[in-house]
């Protein structure tokens, strides 16, 4: 008696502290150990590495008292973990420093550029989720059928053909030749300017500020890039969507369901489906942030300003400032991803619960 | 409908929202032009800091220099720009400008000697990496109070020797030379900064462009100057646009997207052979490809080694094959259209003479690393050299990495072989002479890296002297002859292989006329442009 008692106790008295604080707690904590982890990874390699950001500032041809100045200038001569050290504390006061390239704050680069491609990677994988679901789960259901042959077909093409090529050929059919759609850029030159930056997406501060010349324009550019990068995406979703499905449709509980005599649209959907949700959501999440981090080839193509082609540039320029701020935001947009992912899985899933 | 059947339908109506949106536009407007080119090179446009090629094109557009070049005339020399004329001292030591009357800055304040001297004096005492070409001639921020000095409309420049006048005009046409409005600037300054964060992203200037905006790694917008002193520009707006593929921005041109394509490759110039609408644009440029050799390798400090190694260098076949159009042969420091420059190409692929010098020198198997940027004409002519050196016992090793990588290594001397670029800083034989011909330190403790010669441990024997006197000679036409005979013992004794000097195909639509990239001796300039 005494232990139910002490067992209805128990249930009565809120745990403290609360269990959702307790969670966000453990989330938060988990998330600044791996940004700090990411951000001395990062430090390191970028000192290590056999390029010279003094060389960045100064030119080849600068006198050795002007690179020696520069060179204290930069905290250079200082100790590595010093370094890191006063790195940190600016960061944390939100100060990623100036790059070298763009004589901008970082966080000013950023602003700019990121939205480019959160704009780009999200048209992209929305292309590939919408296309890509569907055409793995009719791939499984119709295993052997035609739609199968081209699902794979498509998925085999997206992983061979290199981005590269396929972006200057559609360039070169759908803007050289058909003129179905805008060029390089993210918008023509005669709107460049026309639209106050809210958001940094065109297509929606566009839409806010109601020019939907500015829009269509920009919709006829982010079309092509934003397909190609859909294509990718929907190659390695619908391959995985077929195979997870495939799996499913295999179970006892499908032939069941079958047996039952559910229709089936019902057994695909309403039993299959709804099992794959929480693997389609780690892929789907796993293809947006890749996409996120930039594709550079992509955003070369067509000169679209993105970060990919940001982080790039000031690597091979050794502006590290500029690496690091961009590391930290595409990690900081992984991890968040992550996040979203587990809170999914908690929708979805009644287990993770 | 199946949902699969309502998604193709979706992606039908997509299609079809994209072929009938209205016509893009078919060219660009008759008072705008629009150049594609690479400009991720831009990291200021402070003109005391500036020193790459992108953002001295923007400079020269919006900025005046007391002397300049006309850019539809080049071969006139530097001519008056917002100093209508000049003296030179007896000494030969001091030249006075007198400013020309009635010019203002965009601001609308008038440009004014004050402002000749301002500009001068803060590029001094910011001591920026371009500064060399002023403290070249003395000046230092102890003594710019009296070496350079405003007085009404009058400044006076006074140097520590007397230089070639040539010389000292040359370097004032550079972007160092740039004329600011000292007002708008002071405006902007920043715990006595003298406003060098402002300028590194706006612009000061009286030229024919004001800066609208650079957009890093994406655009350059200039506006015309409706005030400019030599007339409003036809182009009442300019915008240059990052695109870094040769293939993007033929498509571009082709389209009409835009007017000029500044950075195509030897198979998009021949692509558009033919084209409708658009021609090729060459203009000799000033960068020189080149090869050298470190002079710490006991084997090649011998004289008949280094002449060998000239004569295992393809110059014809590379000029002819995957260079064609875009580098001709020059193996001398000076390029085409400088003063003193020559046409002296001694050295061709000769493999048995190579081998009987090498024979001679008593040099069998050298085994060397050339270092080279990843830039495909580049590693292209590596793996030529490489092949040639091969037919003579050489085994040319080809280390690739990126421009800085590279570039440290040969600053520490510690590449066997380096292949690259030079480029002239300023259109005076000069530039050249002091940084290949030049090196009055060759020890390690020197650390002269900014000297070519230098930087391969080549001390330039007695070249050291001849190039210094050179530059204090007045008599141009003894100095051209200077130059000469300091080249001729060059291609002798140096361990230098000069290889090539750049033209520059561009691809442009026939409406543009009267652009130019600034030959070897300047920027690029719109405001001659009409279309």
């Amino acid at each position: 008696m005494s232990v139910s008692g002490n067992a209805q106790d128990g249930r009565g008295r809120a745990p403290f502290p609360p269990r959702w604080v307790k969670r966000t707690g453990m989330t938060l904590g988990s998330v600044a150990i791996t940004m700090l982890g990411l951000l001395f990874v990062t430090f390191l390699i970028g000192r290590v590495m056999p390029l010279d950001p003094v060389l960045a500032i100064v030119g080849e041809r600068a006198s050795p008292e002007v690179y020696q100045r520069v060179y204290q200038e930069l905290g250079l001569d200082r100790p590595l973990l010093v370094q890191f050290w006063f790195y940190l504390q600016d960061v944390l006061r939100g100060d990623f420093g100036t790059s070298l390239l763009t004589a901008r704050p970082v966080s000013e680069d950023i602003a700019r550029v990121f939205p480019a491609t959160l704009e780009l990677a999200t048209l992209g994988t929305l292309m590939g989720v919408l296309l890509g679901v569907p055409l793995g789960v009719l791939a499984a259901v119709r295993r052997g059928s035609w739609i199968d042959q081209i699902a794979r077909v498509v998925a085999l093409v997206g992983y061979s053909m290199p981005i590269f090529w396929l972006g200057l050929m559609g360039l070169l059919v759908f803007y050289g030749i058909l003129g179905w759609v805008g060029g390089p850029g993210r918008l023509s030159i005669f709107y460049d300017g026309m639209i106050e930056p809210v958001t940094g997406m065109i297509l929606i501060d566009s839409a806010l500020a109601g020019d939907w010349t500015v829009f269509r324009d920009a919709l006829s550019h982010i079309v092509l890039p934003a397909s190609l990068l859909g294509y990718y995406s929907l190659a390695y979703i619908s391959r995985m969507t077929r195979s997870f499905m495939l799996e499913q449709m295999s179970a006892e509980y499908v032939i069941t369901a079958r047996v039952k005599g559910l229709s089936e649209r019902a057994v695909i959907w309403n039993h299959a489906f709804r099992n794959i949700r929480v693997q389609l959501i780690t892929v789907i999440a796993l293809s947006y942030a890749g996409l996120l981090e930039g594709s550079v080839l992509t955003e070369i193509i067509f000169a679209w300003p993105g970060i990919g082609s940001y982080i790039t540039n000031a690597l091979l320029s050794a502006d590290m400032s500029a690496v690091l701020g961009g590391t930290v935001v595409v990690g900081l947009a992984f991890v968040l991803l992550n996040v979203f992912s587990d809170l999914l899985y908690k929708v979805f899933d009644p287990r993770a619960k | 409908m199946t949902t699969f059947a309502r998604l193709l339908s979706g992606a039908a109506l997509s299609a079809t929202f994209i072929a009938t949106a209205p016509a893009l536009w078919a060219e660009t407007p008759a008072n705008m032009l629009v150049v594609a080119n690479r400009i991720d090179d831009i990291t200021t446009l402070d003109p005391a800091e500036n020193f790459e090629f992108a953002g001295g094109d923007v400079l020269r557009n919006v900025y005046g220099r007391l002397v300049n070049f006309d850019p539809l005339d080049y071969e006139a020399g530097y001519q008056p720009d917002l100093a209508e004329s000049w003296e030179v001292s007896e000494d030969g030591r001091s030249i006075t400008f007198t400013m020309r009357e009635g010019v203002t800055f965009t601001s609308g304040n008038p440009v004014t000697a004050e402002d000749a001297e301002f500009s001068l004096r803060r590029a001094v005492l910011l001591n920026l990496t371009p500064s060399f070409l002023l403290t070249q001639f003395g000046f230092t921020p102890e003594n710019i109070e009296e070496t350079i000095r405003a007085e009404g409309n009058m400044l006076t420049v006074t140097t520590d020797k007397a230089y070639a006048t040539s010389f000292v005009l040359n370097c004032l046409t550079a972007t160092i030379g740039s004329i600011l409005d000292k007002k708008t600037v002071m405006a902007h300054e920043v715990d006595g900064d003298m406003g060098h964060d402002w300028l590194k992203t706006h612009a000061a200037g009286s030229a024919a462009y004001s800066l609208v905006a650079w957009k890093p790694n994406e655009s350059v917008t200039l506006q015309a100057n409706p005030d400019f002193y030599q007339g409003a520009p036809a182009m009442k707006r300019v915008i240059v646009r990052h695109i870094t593929e040769s293939a993007t921005q033929r498509l571009l041109l082709e389209r009409g997207d835009i007017d000029v394509a500044r950075n195509l490759n030897p198979q998009d110039v021949q692509g558009l052979d033919g084209a409708e609408g658009v021609r090729i644009h060459e203009e000799l440029k000033g960068y020189l490809m080149y090869a050298s050799f470190n002079q710490k390798i006991p084997e090649l400090q011998d004289p008949k080694v280094l002449e060998a190694l000239k004569h295992l260098v393809d110059y014809e076949g590379m000029a002819n094959s995957f260079l064609k159009g875009q580098w001709t042969i020059q193996q001398n420091f000076l390029p085409q259209t400088y003063l003193g420059a020559v046409r002296d190409n001694p050295f061709s692929l000769d493999v048995g003479k190579a081998k009987e010098l090498l024979a001679e020198a008593g040099v069998d198997g050298l085994d060397l690393t050339i270092g080279v940027r990843d830039v495909q004409e580049r590693m292209e002519i590596a793996q030529s050299m490489q092949n040639t050196f091969a037919q003579a016992g050489i085994k040319l090793n080809i280390e690739v990495g990126t421009g800085k990588q590279i570039l440290a290594k040969y600053r520490a001397r510690d590449l066997d072989v380096y292949l690259g670029t030079w480029g002239p800083d300023y259109p005076d034989p000069q530039t050249n002479a002091s940084t290949f011909a030049y090196n009055p330190d060759n020890s390690e403790e020197a650390q002269n890296a900014g000297i070519l010669a230098w930087r391969n441990s080549w001390d330039a024997d007695d070249l050291t002297e001849m190039t210094d006197a050179a530059v204090t000679e007045r008599d141009t036409a003894k100095r051209v002859e200077m130059y000469h005979e300091i080249q001729a013992r060059f291609r002798e004794t140096s361990p230098f292989a000069i290889m090539f000097q750049n033209i520059e195909q561009d691809g442009i639509r026939d409406t543009v006329q009267g652009f130019t990239t600034g030959q070897a001796i300047a920027d690029a300039s719109y405001w001659k442009v009409t279309k």
